[in-house]
C-alpha cells in the first residue's frame, strides 16, 4: 500500500529559512498537468500517462494569469507539464501569451511533426518578443537515453529536434546529469557532436542536476534526513534560488516554483496576489536549488 | 499490489505527493486549504505593494537639451577616442558612459586619460565593482562554460593591467545618475535598476515589464547597457527603454561600426537617436595581436560578429547572429 504520512517532517518547517519574492520575473505554466506521453524514470513531478494529480489548464484559465502577471511586471512566461503539447488548445495559448511577453516551451519533442514546427516557427517569426523551446534529451546514443525517457525515444526525440530546425527554430537541447558525465567537458563535446550531425550550426544546450523527488527519488534513491536547508544556512541572500524570482501556475492554483507542485504544502494562493508573500525552504529538493545553483529556467 | 503497481509513474488513479503515493481525492483536499486567500482589498494591497516606488536618493543632475550615453568600453580606447570627437560635433552638453570599462581589448590604462579629457560622468559596471572589491570574476552572469572561459581571460588580462589608483577611481563612481533631459527624468544603470548584471535584451523584455521597473523607480526613462546590444522602446505611456548600446565592440550585425545613444529635448519630448559610430578598428586589432589576445576577440572587432558570450542570446537575437 503506498505510505500516505506527510512528506515533510513537521520539525522542518520551524528550522527551514524564508525566502522572499523580490520580483516577479518568471511565470510558469502547468500547461498540461502532469499529464505526459511518457514516463521517464528521472522525472522529479512523475508525469505519465496515467498521472492526473494536476490536470491540463485551459486557454481561459491561464488569460487571467497572463493578465495578473503582467500588471506585477512578468519578464518571461514557462510552459511545462508532463508534455506541453498534450495541450489541446498549446498553439493558440502560445499566441496569447506573446502578446504579453516572451515564451518557453519545455518539451520532449514526441509531437513535433514538420507541420506543426512550421506553424510554431511563423509565431516566432511574426512577434516581437522571443518564442523558445527547451527539448529534452538524456543520453547521447539509444543505449543512454532510452532507458531513462523510454524504448525508441531517443530516434523520436532527434526527429522533434531536426523538424524544430528545419523549420527555422533553434531549441535549447536541455539534459539532466542522470549520468555522472553528461555534464563534463567529454559530455558536453558528445551532445554537441550530436547536434552537429543534425546539423545544428547554432548548438544550445543546458546541462540540470536530478532532483531526487517523484519518479527519480526510486530510481536512485530519495535525499538522506540532513539534505535539507536550516536557518543557520545563510547566503548574502536567497536571491540564486528561483523562487525568490517565480511562481508556477497549476490548475489547482499557484505554487511557489516548478520543483514542488506534488507538495501540498507547495501550494501559496488562488491568485498571484495570494503569493507575493515569503516560502519556507523545508523541502530536501531547495537543499538541492542552493547546493548546485540550478535554475529551472534557461 | 506488484512492484509495477507502485511506480510513481505507473499512477493507475493515484496522485503523487512527494515521493508517495495518495489517493487523488487526498492530495486534492489537501490543496484545497494550502496557502492563503486574500479578499479582494488585500489583494489590490498586495499587488500595489509590490510595483510600488522605490525610495532613491539619487540627485538628479541636469536639465540638459542634449546629452550623449555609450556603454560597454571594454578597454576600446580607439573607438572612444572617436566617441568624443563624434559628441563634440553633435554639440552636447553632458556624455555619460555607463559603464564595464574593462575587459576584451588592450591596455585598459588607455581609457583613463580619454575619459578625463573628455568630462565623461560615468556609472559603475559589474567590471568596475569587481575590479575595485578585487573580485577575481567579471560577475557578468554568464552561465555557459565557454562564455566562462573568454569572460575569464578578458577580466583576468584587465585585472593584472589596471593600476590601484584606477581601481579606486572606480570603486568611487556611483552605481547610479539620475539625469533631467528638457522636461523627462531619466534613470542611468548598468543592466537594470534591481542589478547590474541583468541582462535586458529587446526579445525578452515585455512592455509590462519595464512599465513596472520606471513606476518603482519614478522615472520617465531608462537608460542601460551590459548586453552589448541597442535598442529603443517608447512604451505605451509614453515613457521610454533604451540599451544605449556599447561602444567596445560591434553589436553582432555583421558591422564593425559600434554605437551610443543621443537624447535631445524637443517641445514637451524628447528625442532619442542610436547611433553608429565608425573607429580605427585596424589600429585596435594591431594592438590586440601585440598583446597577444585570443583571435576570437579579434575576429568579432574585424567582422562585427561576436565568437563568444553567445549562450545569453535569446532565441530571437541568437538567429540573427553567424555563430
Ligand atoms: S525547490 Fe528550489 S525553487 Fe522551489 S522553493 Fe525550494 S529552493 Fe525554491
Amino acid at each position: 500500500m503506498p505510505d500516505l504520512s506527510p512528506a515533510t517532517p513537521a520539525e522542518a518547517s520551524s528550522t527551514a529559512p524564508w525566502v522572499e519574492l523580490r520580483s516577479l520575473d518568471t511565470l510558469w505554466f502547468q500547461v498540461s498537468g502532469t499529464v505526459c506521453n511518457l514516463a521517464c524514470t528521472h522525472c522529479f513531478v512523475s508525469s505519465s500517462p496515467t498521472n492526473h494529480t494536476h490536470e491540463a489548464l485551459s486557454l481561459a484559465e491561464i488569460v487571467p494569469y497572463l493578465e495578473e502577471g503582467s500588471a506585477l511586471g512578468v519578464k518571461e512566461y514557462y510552459f511545462t507539464g508532463g508534455e506541453p503539447f498534450l495541450n489541446p488548445e498549446m498553439e493558440q495559448i502560445l499566441e496569447k501569451t506573446l502578446e504579453y511577453g516572451p515564451a518557453t516551451v519545455l518539451t520532449n519533442g514526441l509531437l513535433l511533426n514538420p507541420d506543426r514546427c512550421r506553424k510554431l516557427a511563423r509565431m516566432a517569426r511574426d512577434c516581437r518578443y522571443s518564442l523558445d523551446f527547451r527539448v529534452s534529451l538524456d543520453g547521447y546514443s539509444a543505449a543512454t537515453n532510452d532507458p531513462i525517457r523510454g524504448a525508441g525515444t531517443f530516434e523520436r526525440i532527434l526527429a522533434g529536434i531536426s523538424n524544430l530546425f528545419k523549420a527555422g527554430l533553434n531549441p535549447v537541447i536541455t539534459v539532466t546529469e542522470v549520468y555522472d558525465d553528461n555534464g563534463s567537458i567529454e559530455g558536453k563535446t558528445r551532445f554537441f557532436a550530436l547536434l552537429a550531425e543534425l546539423g545544428i550550426e547554432k548548438p544550445r544546450l543546458k546541462m540540470l542536476p536530478v532532483f531526487r523527488i517523484g519518479a527519480e527519488a526510486e530510481r536512485t534513491g530519495a535525499y538522506e534526513s540532513w539534505q535539507r536547508l536550516r536557518t543557520s544556512d545563510k547566503p548574502g541572500s536567497w536571491d540564486h534560488l528561483q523562487c525568490s524570482s517565480c511562481r508556477m501556475v497549476t490548475d489547482q492554483g499557484v505554487w511557489v516554483c516548478p520543483i514542488l507542485v506534488n507538495e501540498p504544502d507547495g501550494k501559496m494562493g488562488a491568485e498571484l496576489a495570494d503569493t507575493l508573500n515569503a516560502f519556507a525552504m523545508t523541502h530536501s529538493a531547495c537543499w538541492t536549488c542552493h547546493v548546485y545553483g540550478v535554475s529551472c529556467k534557461t | 499490489m506488484d512492484r509495477d503497481d507502485e511506480k510513481l509513474t505507473a499512477h493507475r488513479g493515484l496522485a503523487t505527493w512527494g515521493e508517495k503515493l495518495v489517493p487523488l481525492g487526498r492530495f486534492h483536499e489537501a490543496t484545497a486549504h494550502a496557502g492563503r486567500v486574500l479578499d479582494g482589498a488585500d489583494r489590490e494591497r498586495e499587488r500595489r505593494a509590490f510595483a510600488a516606488r522605490r525610495p532613491d536618493s539619487t540627485t538628479v543632475e541636469g536639465p540638459y537639451t542634449r546629452v550623449a550615453v555609450f556603454g560597454g568600453v571594454y578597454n576600446n580606447h580607439c573607438a572612444l577616442e572617436a566617441l568624443l570627437q563624434a559628441v563634440r560635433d553633435d554639440a552636447v552638453e553632458a556624455v555619460y558612459c555607463l559603464g564595464d570599462l574593462g575587459g576584451f581589448g588592450p591596455s585598459p590604462e588607455r581609457v583613463r586619460p580619454l575619459l578625463e579629457q573628455g568630462g565623461v560622468l560615468a556609472i559603475q559596471g559589474n567590471y568596475e565593482e569587481s575590479l575595485a572589491a578585487g573580485h577575481d570574476d567579471c560577475n557578468c552572469g554568464y552561465t555557459d562554460p565557454r562564455d566562462n572561459h573568454f569572460a575569464e581571460i578578458s577580466y583576468s588580462y584587465t585585472a593584472a593591467r589596471t593600476s590601484a589608483e584606477f581601481k579606486r577611481w572606480m570603486g568611487d563612481l556611483p552605481p547610479r545618475r539620475r539625469v533631467w533631459v528638457g522636461n523627462r527624468e531619466f534613470l542611468l544603470v548598468h543592466g537594470s535598476p534591481r542589478r547590474v548584471n541583468e541582462f535586458l535584451f529587446a526579445s525578452t523584455s515585455p512592455d509590462p515589464f519595464l512599465e513596472v521597473l520606471l513606476d518603482q523607480e519614478g522615472a520617465d526613462g531608462l537608460l542601460f547597457t551590459h548586453t552589448g546590444l541597442h535598442w529603443h522602446r517608447r512604451l505605451p505611456s509614453g515613457r521610454d527603454a533604451i540599451n544605449a548600446g556599447v561602444i567596445g565592440r560591434p553589436a553582432n550585425d555583421g558591422r564593425t561600426s559600434v554605437w551610443y545613444t543621443l537624447i535631445e529635448a524637443s517641445g514637451d519630448d524628447v528625442s532619442i537617436t542610436l547611433k553608429p559610430l565608425d573607429y580605427d578598428y585596424q589600429k585596435l586589432i594591431i594592438e590586440m595581436r601585440a598583446e597577444e589576445l585570443p583571435e576570437e576577440f579579434i575576429e568579432t572587432i574585424a567582422t562585427g560578429w561576436w565568437t563568444t558570450c553567445l549562450e545569453i542570446l535569446p532565441a530571437k537575437e541568437r538567429a540573427l547572429s553567424r555563430y
